[in-house]
């Protein structure tokens, strides 16, 4: 599976270059610069950004104490965009469970998870070994890092 | 086999030959030669990049707006508008059948013709398209962050709603006009003789506000007219700002046979239409209220449905009451376009039977007005006179002329049914400067902004009628066909065929950057308001109400929540509220249940829709995500057991947490 990935990466990186040959090789005239729109689709044309905002180890840095206000938050937050796939007990229902989360992914990795859910299974072979198990591609649920940050925080408490 | 072949080639060399060579003296040798080498390229949007321009074509018998990446050609979506699309649930689910409600009850099909764009000072400003419903007359406004059927208003004591839904250059209003007049009253005065047509039969135009902030839209007044047939209409700007001009037929006032019967007269009009001084007798209460209900639909994307609001008055204006509402401008042989030049000073008239185009002029007509340069009147209109308001005739354009757009540079591009041909000719001087063949019988055409004040042009689009041998053949009935054609140099130059789906008539094209960065990808669950929303697997359940059974139900990659359901009797009606959990974009799910009588669901991320399912018979069925939405997807199902009428099986679900074991 592994290789499968790394072989479609490279299909695409293929695809690519293949794209920009063919407009090098049919530029020049004018036909180039009227054909196509002018717009550049921006999710196409860079698909996942990776690393170049991935949270690192220094920007999640947890206070001594558990702020259980962030706790409440994050485990409503759970209960709409997370519950259906996680359950708070160790066994993996469509992802992994939550119960001693913190124990075996560092917190940097989770926020990583949560807001560059995309960039992580194209880089990450962590994130891509759990796509194996379980098959189907975390959806990013579009939170905000501070909710992400109260997720976390509730993950503290399991 | 060759005599057949000589035979059945016979029709289509006539069709061609007939059309061409009567308005120019050569024509191409064939339909290939009219593409020259370099087309392709021009056409060429690569993979990964986007096309520049959207392009919005009205669905005609099909009741859609479809809509397209130009210069490609590519279709990019096919917007439900007053017909039912089983794709969407559109007009299926509870959430949309209040959409297609009218005081006629639920009407699931309409023929949708005109597109015209929201606009700010005359150019479009990307917000909302409106579209007309012709049959029963409605409009529709929809919304080009969502690419929605957001608001549909029926347009009442109205029949055959064509001259509509073009917009004045704020948008301030959107009109309709009747396209067959009608008696109209009580019920006394509706139920008349046919052939008491003149005494008893009148048409109205009817000017609607739509607001900025919500989509919703309101009647503002109905303006009383003579009871002839208002064919189209476009809004006058800059120095005619203030005025609306419709073309009408049938001045003869047919009622039978009017292929004969209302061709008969030399002109009928082009009426102006003074809509501040409207607005102005409006505010001044010098209307109205008369019998007038009618439904206005609007679709919330908070609430995640739509509701109806039945209105049954509207505020009518008496134009033989009230003075300076109305003037006719004497126009060649049933007219049909009626289109205004960017500047807002020339106003075109398409004489469909006519030799000729007849172009008015803006500051002439207001002369003429305060001169009282009237040749008569017609029921209480004054008639001015044609020499006193012409700027001057384009002679010999082609035959059967109906409809012009304009590019940025002076020059407006007419559409010639007969002769099958886009003529180009100068606005100023009336000089017909190009012509091309069209492929085949052209209707609408379609320059980028090319009915506003500020064209984008660069290509014009030609939506034609007859489509014949361009494509692969696929039996007696063909895709409709539009042409690309570019106008950036001298000489219009032919780019691409492709194929549309049924069937256009007006279309608009504005640039992808007034629309694209503005398009919504997905609804925030903590914003639904819907009121059997689930925010998440802890608040589904089943809830019965007398034999109504309420089933609260999510959807994430891949299951549905609960997935077991048991307990539903014979005789119940099932109500599956779905709310999808996803917060990615392009994650719709779609769900289905065996035996629906309606169609699928397509919820979108953050949404919840609802489909009514009444069991037809006892035992376990089964339901699944219509959507491919993972690698799991085909795990993506679930069960509901009927029991019979009478049965004591208690109502109980699953849900998937409980089961795991906390």
């Amino acid at each position: 599976m592994k290789t499968r990935t790394l072989r479609m990466n490279m299909l695409k990186g293929l695809g690519l270059s293949t794209a920009v040959a063919l407009m090098v090789a049919c530029g020049g005239g004018e036909g180039t610069d009227q054909a196509a729109g002018t717009n550049t689709a921006p999710e196409a044309a860079a698909p996942a950004a990776p690393n170049a905002d991935l949270i690192t180890a220094d920007q999640v840095k947890f206070a001594e104490t558990i702020d259980q206000g962030k706790v409440a938050k994050g485990k409503e937050i759970y209960e709409v965009k997370c519950q259906a796939c996680h359950t708070l007990g160790s066994n993996r229902v469509v992802g992994p469970g939550w119960k001693g989360i913190l124990d075996q992914r560092k917190p940097e990795w989770i926020m990583n998870m949560i807001l560059h859910t995309d960039a992580m299974l194209e880089t990450d072979p962590e994130a891509q070994a759990m796509l194996e198990e379980c098959l189907v591609r975390m959806p990013n649920q579009n939170l905000t890092k501070d909710e992400a940050l109260d997720v976390l925080e509730f993950m503290r408490t399991l | 086999m060759k005599r057949t072949t000589v035979i059945t080639a016979l029709p289509l060399l006539l069709a061609a030959g007939i059309a061409l060579p009567l308005a120019q003296g050569c024509k191409p040798a064939n339909t290939k030669s009219a593409v020259t080498g370099d087309a392709a390229s021009k056409v060429y949007v690569p993979p990964g990049k986007y096309d520049e321009f959207y392009n919005f074509v009205s669905g005609g018998f099909n009741g859609q707006m479809s809509v397209y990446g130009l210069p490609s050609g590519r279709m990019l979506r096919n917007i439900p508008v007053f017909s039912v699309d089983p794709e969407k649930g559109w007009g299926y689910s509870e959430e949309t059948k209040p959409m297609l409600m009218t005081t006629h009850g639920f009407i699931p099909w309409d023929d949708s013709h005109h597109v015209e764009p929201s606009m700010t000072n005359g150019v479009a400003d990307g917000q909302w398209m409106f579209i007309n419903g012709n049959n029963t007359p409605r409009i529709a406004l929809i919304d080009l962050t969502t690419f929605r059927t957001k608001t549909i208003i029926e347009i009442p004591n109205s029949a055959g709603n064509h001259s509509s839904p073009f917009t004045t250059p704020n948008s301030e209003y959107v009109v309709a006009g009747t396209r067959f007049s009608l008696p109209m009253g009580g019920d006394a005065q509706r139920d008349v003789p046919i052939n008491t047509y003149k005494e008893n039969f009148k048409g109205n135009v009817t000017f609607i506000h739509p607001d900025r902030e919500t989509g919703k839209m309101s009647i503002a007044f109905q303006i009383t007219a003579p009871g002839v047939d208002f064919d189209l209409s476009h809004t006058g700007k800059g120095p005619s700002d203030g005025w609306f001009f419709f073309s009408c037929y049938n001045t003869e006032q047919a009622y039978e046979l009017l292929e004969v019967n209302a061709s008969q007269r030399d002109k009928d009009f082009i009426m102006a239409v003074n809509w501040k001084k409207a607005e102005q007798y409006a505010k001044e209460g010098k209307g109205k209220m008369v019998p007038g209900k009618h439904f206005m639909n609007h679709y919330s994307d908070e609430t995640h449905m739509a509701t109806s609001e039945v209105v049954e008055q509207v505020l009518q204006l008496d134009h033989k009451e009230l003075k300076d509402l109305l003037y006719f401008m004497p126009c060649p042989k049933s007219p049909h376009g009626c289109d205004v030049d960017p500047t807002g000073q020339y106003i075109v008239g398409s004489g469909k039977l006519a030799a000729l185009i007849p172009v008015f002029s803006f500051d002439k007509m207001i002369k003429a007005i305060e001169a009282k340069d009237f040749e008569g009147e017609f029921d209480g209109i004054p008639v001015l006179k044609y020499e006193s308001v012409l700027h001057g005739e384009v002679k010999k354009p082609g035959l059967g002329p109906l409809h012009t757009e304009f590019d940025n540079n002076g020059f407006a591009y007419s559409s010639m049914f007969v002769s099958s041909e886009i003529v180009k000719w100068n606005v100023q001087t009336l000089e017909v400067v190009d012509r091309v063949p069209t492929y085949y019988s052209i209707g609408h055409l379609c320059v980028p902004g090319g009915d506003g004040a500020k064209p984008w042009g660069k290509y014009v689009i030609a939506y034609n009628k007859i489509t014949k041998d361009r494509y692969l053949p696929t039996g007696p009935e063909l895709s409709q066909s539009a042409q690309l054609f570019s106008i950036d140099g001298p000489k219009m130059e032919l780019l691409l065929d492709y194929p549309t789906i049924g069937e256009p008539h007006y279309a608009q094209a504005i640039p992808a950057e007034l629309i694209k960065d503005k398009s919504v990808k997905l609804f925030k669950i903590e914003d639904n308001k819907h009121p059997y929303v689930s925010k998440g697997e802890k608040e589904t359940k089943v809830v019965r109400d007398g034999n109504k059974v309420h089933i609260y139900m999510t959807c994430i990659r891949s299951h549905f929540a609960p997935d077991n359901i048991e307990g539903v009797k014979m005789g119940d009606e099932v109500y599956f509220h779905v709310t999808n959990l996803e917060q990615d974009w392009d994650v719709p799910h779609g769900f289905a249940v065996k035996g629906a009588a309606n169609a699928e669901l397509l919820i979108m991320p953050g949404e919840t829709q609802t489909l009514k399912w009444v069991p037809t018979s006892v035992g376990v069925k089964p339901f699944y995500c219509t959507d491919f939405c993972s690698a799991l997807h085909q795990e993506m199902q679930g069960y509901i057991r009927v029991s019979p009428a009478g049965s004591n099986i208690p109502l109980t679900w699953n849900t998937k947490s409980a089961d795991a074991g906390l």
